[in-house]
């Protein structure tokens, strides 16, 4: 039995798979507390749709992929923030016309020129194929994104929660705001490679989401999310072994399984809790 | 230090044109509690930008304890206390994480509180009455509560002037009453509170001096010879209901002369006398000088 389960470690794709998969989860968790507690859920989808065109064009040119995805998912990003002050349209409408325009010149750009890259690599991830460059991209991506996140995470909280407040105390809140949006523009090009750009959206809401309905203090937030995000990223590329399916796919319903379990027994916000409160709104 | 703040020919004209404000001056000093009165638009929240940094007036200059708004903001002299309306309250964070918050500004790179940081924290939540609170999430507080823990959050940053933004909006008379008298008392130790509204009811309870404004300033001065009905008419124009209560039978307190009341749906301006201008008197709760079913 003990042989059957440790035979994912026998391959070395595996346990990269495995653990580069963590590394992915713990960061887009990390981001997922702030995403889903400002409601930009169609953001974080909008940015990782957004990356496909650079990934087409990097590969194209003989980039390194992530050089491509970051700049054109910062292009969406700004693109985005301008329709918008620019415009009476909400941000929804604003979202949803900037992230077909990115991901349509994306499925474009990789049908009239034929790439070693496969579109379905893209849209769905495949964390067992991916080769050692890409390896040390997600890793170094990866590490910064969650440094800058450990040390700036209270003046995320300020500004996000009063972004008045945060200017008198002289937080760069404008700065703060892009580094954010550069920091997931960044961890959504590290989980293109894992679970795809249709699932991205997943990694960077349901840990939080989940962590959420567990703990009213931010700090407690954080880390429950990151442990949800690396655990079921990891266990869901091992399972993925068994199941002989897609990483992305199973990663993102393990998340969700986990997502339905606290709702319903989350002991202070859950359907069935005894205790049940109703802070969260 | 000398708390005060003057507005030198403040202009602020927005990139679409929009004039938000234009020739405002005045001097507001420390110990006192000031309020800034206007209909939604007049130009409320545009000066308290100004003041706070977050508009560059396009004419004139903002001096905060003679330091430019920089400085000032630097030196954590200007705290600033939100809308109700415009905080999320169910982000995830205890009072003593809100009130921390509060000083920021003062830590190092990466916010660790030191000792002092606790200290200040402590004694802000213990000043407005709300350590026994600190471990609740600040959504589970009540309207009043919130609002203290704000005050508490501009104490412990150490603001010397501190912007209330609409700060009776969805609270009792109760509570709006206690509130006004921690106000003032931040203000009798020294500290300039400025508080916009659109509440007329509070003002004389509330404020030593009051600054009418409709884009440009139409009275500044004492509450006494300010804000009168006169004056409230050119602030708020057609936007005031004017309802006169002729005879003692009318109002069912000792004083017999006629009242008048003056309110823009919300809570009342209660003036007394025949001609409505008379010294504003001071009531215990404005709800007592209103019979039912008048306003």
């Amino acid at each position: 039995m003990i042989e059957f389960l440790a035979e994912p470690f026998q391959y070395e794709y595996m346990t990269r798979a495995i653990w580069v998969s963590a590394l992915i989860g713990a960061t887009c968790a990390f981001l997922s507390c702030y995403l889903m507690l400002k409601g930009w859920a169609l953001m974080g989808d909008a940015l990782a749709h957004s990356i496909v065109p650079g990934v087409a064009l990097a590969y194209l040119l003989a980039l390194p992929y992530a050089i491509g995805a970051f700049f054109t998912g910062l292009l969406a990003a700004f693109s985005m923030a301008i329709i918008k002050q620019r415009t009476h349209l909400r941000e929804d409408a604003v979202i949803g016309i900037v992230f077909t325009s990115f991901f349509a010149a994306g499925l474009l750009l990789a049908s009239i020129n034929p790439m070693s890259v496969s579109l379905q690599g893209i849209i769905l991830g495949n964390i067992l194929a991916i080769p050692d460059a890409d390896v040390i991209q997600i890793v170094i991506i990866a590490a910064i994104t969650l440094l800058i996140l450990m040390l700036k995470w209270k003046d995320f909280v300020s500004v996000f929660f009063d972004e008045a407040h945060a200017k008198t105390i002289g937080l760069p809140v404008m700065g703060l705001k892009i580094l954010f949006f550069t920091l997931l523009s960044a961890a959504c090009v590290a989980a293109l490679q894992s679970v795809g750009a249709c699932l991205v959206i997943a990694m960077v809401i349901t840990p939080g989401a989940c962590a959420y309905l567990l703990t009213d203090k931010f700090d407690r937030l954080i880390w429950i999310a990151v442990i949800i995000g690396s655990l079921t990223s990891a266990i869901g590329a091992y399972l993925s072994f068994f199941i002989n399916s897609n990483p992305g796919g199973v990663i993102v319903c393990l998340q969700t399984l986990l997502f339905l379990a606290i709702f319903l027994w989350s002991p202070k916000y859950g359907l069935f809790s005894k205790n049940k409160e109703t802070a969260h709104g | 230090m000398v708390i005060d703040v003057r507005l030198n020919n403040i202009e602020v004209i927005y990139p679409n044109g929009t004039c938000g404000v234009k020739n405002i001056d005045a001097f507001f000093e420390g110990g006192k509690v000031c309020g800034l009165v206007g209909v939604n638009g007049a130009g409320k929240s545009t000066l308290f930008k100004t003041i706070m940094g977050f508009l560059k007036p396009t004419h004139g200059e903002v001096n905060i304890c003679g330091l430019s708004v920089r400085d000032a903001l630097r030196q954590n002299l200007v705290a600033y206390v939100p809308q109700t309306e415009n905080v999320d309250w169910n982000f995830p964070v205890l009072v003593e994480d809100v009130v921390m918050m509060g000083r920021y500004g003062q830590m190092g790179f990466l916010r660790r509180p030191k000792k002092e940081d606790h200290q200040a924290v402590e004694e802000a939540l213990k000043r407005v009455g709300m350590d026994a609170f600190r471990r609740m999430q600040i959504g589970e507080l009540s309207g009043g509560q919130k609002k203290r823990v704000f005050v508490a959050r501009a104490l412990a940053q150490g603001g010397q002037v501190i912007l209330l933004d609409e700060p009776f909006t969805g609270i009792d008379i109760k509570t709006e009453d206690s509130l006004i008298q921690l106000f003032r008392s931040l203000a009798q130790e020294g500290r300039l509170i400025l508080v916009s509204t659109h509440n007329l009811g509070s003002v004389p309870y509330l404020c030593d001096n009051v600054m009418l404004i409709n884009q440009k300033m139409l009275a500044y001065g004492s509450v006494e010879s300010t804000f009168t009905k006169d004056n409230l008419a050119k602030a708020f124009g057609t936007m005031l209901r004017d309802h006169k209560l002729l005879g003692s039978d009318l109002h069912d307190d000792e004083d017999a002369r006629s009242v008048t009341v003056l309110t823009d749906d919300e809570r009342p301006l209660v003036l007394y006398g025949a001609e409505g201008d008379e010294r504003i008197t001071r009531a215990k709760s404005p709800k007592k000088k209103v019979p039912k079913g008048s306003v």
